[in-house]
């Protein structure tokens, strides 16, 4: 059978010189980089490398650049670490609705410490209103969370202008850019940001390492207390190959970035396009234009986005969905719920995103293979086609989650 | 995640649609995920004849809406109120905890189909 990867903001498969990069610092190149030994320095040398490959993709320096273990330890660092830092000084974060649970279950945790945090709404294609980021702002604001890309439905918030109003009202900024980093051009100068995480598993380097971009003079309390790593601001000894595929992996991403990114529209929109030509009544989920060139997410009415994925997966093809029943929690997903996607819709959220290995092959075999499978699914929903219109108990039924 | 059977159901599911002048119909959501599942009844002698589903839900909605079709027809009414969730997903081999709460929609969905049945006929 075929196997179409279309899940890359889920994760992305290693890229074959990166894997390569980083074999020797599994065998012979063995030692710690905090050693003054042979082994040692052999090592250290990789990682500062590593570092500078990271700083050049962000246009940030070596010495701004700290590696954690994934984009979640960043999140974790950059709101914690300046919420005790800059305790005296304010309680008050503001994020936006959409966020990704690393940085709302963080809040949410700050929230129980006496911290008070305002979720900024979005609109229905899942932007942020400049605006009412600008309302929110109080003496005692420390800390300004927003997402560079939005993970589900690629929706790019419009950072350098909030990067403008962070540094106006002299507030810190930290963005989430595991998304954008690689997908879209990113430079923390431009942006005015003050912290940013990415994560090397979307990008090309192995699973369970990335970095945060702490801008000279950023004050912050470490996550992990311990030895003298990352001049004392994450303690742990180096992952050393995850740190050299990550450094690699970066450089790969900041070659032809444009024209990757060209090739990876052209395919998306192609399969944006084919999907609105075969089959009526859709929804785009996520802002036209302004999104993440690999990442397109559509509702299907009537259908359900589990029963979707199944079918799609005994077909060869992985994506993904923003269902309730796909959830584990059984709710659907936080962000539809913000841009207030009808119920049902939200349950059909159906997410594919494109990577730079993606054909225009595999795009034409979704294409031919996804609309009959809608078709299918629609014939056995009980909301499809219905005779007489939904009654208030059926209305109620759907309505209620 | 799922076991053989459900997959099977699943792919290929027994007696999806609608009966026109169903005897009896049965419907319920899904409070905790907001799936909607419909039972329509064929009766003859006390006894199901026919029976179809319509299913929005996940993959194990749509199994156990399709097993459940197959352990009634045939059966009486009685027998049939006496089939349980338990019983339906047991037949599938078996459901995935987080996912047990979906074979709650089949057998009560049938079971709102016979009641619905049994008070037409008092009307
Ligand atoms: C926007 C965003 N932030 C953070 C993360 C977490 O990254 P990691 O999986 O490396 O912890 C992800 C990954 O799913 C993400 O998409
Ligand atoms: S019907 Fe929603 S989880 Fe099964």
């Amino acid at each position: 059978m075929k196997r179409i990867y279309l899940d890359y903001n889920a994760t992305t498969p290693v890229l074959p010189e990166v894997l390569e990069a980083m074999l020797p610092f599994y065998r012979e190149n063995f030692g710690n980089p905090s050693s003054v030994h042979w082994a040692g320095r052999a090592v250290a040398g990789a990682v500062e490398r590593a570092r500078e490959q990271v700083a050049r993709l962000i246009n940030a320096s070596p010495a701004e650049i700290v590696f954690v273990s994934c984009g979640s330890e960043g999140d974790d660092f950059a709101i914690k670490g300046t919420a005790d830092a800059l305790r005296e000084q304010g309680n008050h974060i503001i994020t936006t609705a959409v966020e990704h649970p690393a940085v709302l279950e963080t809040c949410k945790f700050l929230e129980k410490r006496g911290f008070e945090v305002t979720y900024l709404p979005v609109d229905s294609d899942g932007m942020l209103d400049i605006a009412v980021l600008g309302k929110a702002i109080t003496p005692k604001t420390i800390l300004i969370s927003a997402m560079w890309g939005n993970n589900e439905t690629g929706a790019l918030f419009p950072i350098e202008e909030i990067g403008a109003v962070a540094r106006k009202h002299r507030i810190r900024f930290h963005t989430d850019a595991v998304q954008a980093v690689g997908k879209v051009p990113v430079d923390v100068q431009k942006a005015q940001v003050d912290l940013l995480v990415l994560s090397g598993h979307k990008i090309g380097a192995p699973k369970g390492v990335g970095a945060i971009y702490i801008r000279k003079g950023t004050r912050m309390t470490p996550l992990l207390h311990g030895g003298h790593q990352e001049r004392n601001r994450r303690a742990g000894t180096h992952n050393v190959a995850g740190i050299v595929g990550l450094g690699l992996a970066c450089e790969i991403a900041g070659r032809d970035l444009t024209a990757k990114m060209e090739k990876v529209r052209y395919l998306r929109d192609k399969l944006e396009r084919g999907i609105f030509a075969a089959v009526p009544e859709i929804k785009l989920n996520g802002h036209p234009e302004k999104r993440l060139p690999n990442t397109l997410n559509v509702s299907f009415a009537y259908i359900e986005g589990e029963s979707l994925l199944l079918n799609l997966d005994m077909k060869g093809i992985a994506a993904s969905s923003g269902s309730a029943c796909t959830s584990g929690s059984l709710e659907p997903s936080h962000v539809m719920g913000a841009m207030c996607v009808e119920v049902t819709l939200a349950h059909s959220s159906t997410r594919l995103s494109l990577g730079p290995e993606t054909t225009e092959e595999e795009i034409d075999y979704v294409l031919e293979v996804l609309p009959p499978i809608v078709q299918r699914l629609r014939e056995m929903s009980p909301l499809y086609n219905c005779r007489t219109p939904m009654s208030c108990e059926e209305c109620s039924i759907v309505k209620r989650v | 995640m799922y076991t053989d059977k459900v997959m099977d159901h699943f792919s290929n599911p027994r007696n999806v649609g609608e009966i026109e002048n169903a005897d009896g119909v049965g419907e319920v959501g899904n409070a905790s995920c907001g799936d909607i599942m419909k039972i329509f009844l064929k009766v003859e002698d006390n006894v199901i004849k026919e029976i179809k589903f319509k299913t929005f839900g996940c993959g194990a909605a749509i199994a156990t809406s399709s097993m459940v079709t197959e352990m009634a027809i045939g059966k009486t009414l009685e027998e049939a109120m006496e089939l349980t969730n338990a019983s339906v997903a047991e037949a599938l081999d078996g459901l995935p905890p987080a996912k047990m709460h979906c074979s709650n929609l089949a057998a009560d969905a049938l079971h709102e189909a016979i009641k619905n049945y049994m008070e037409k006929g008092k009307a």
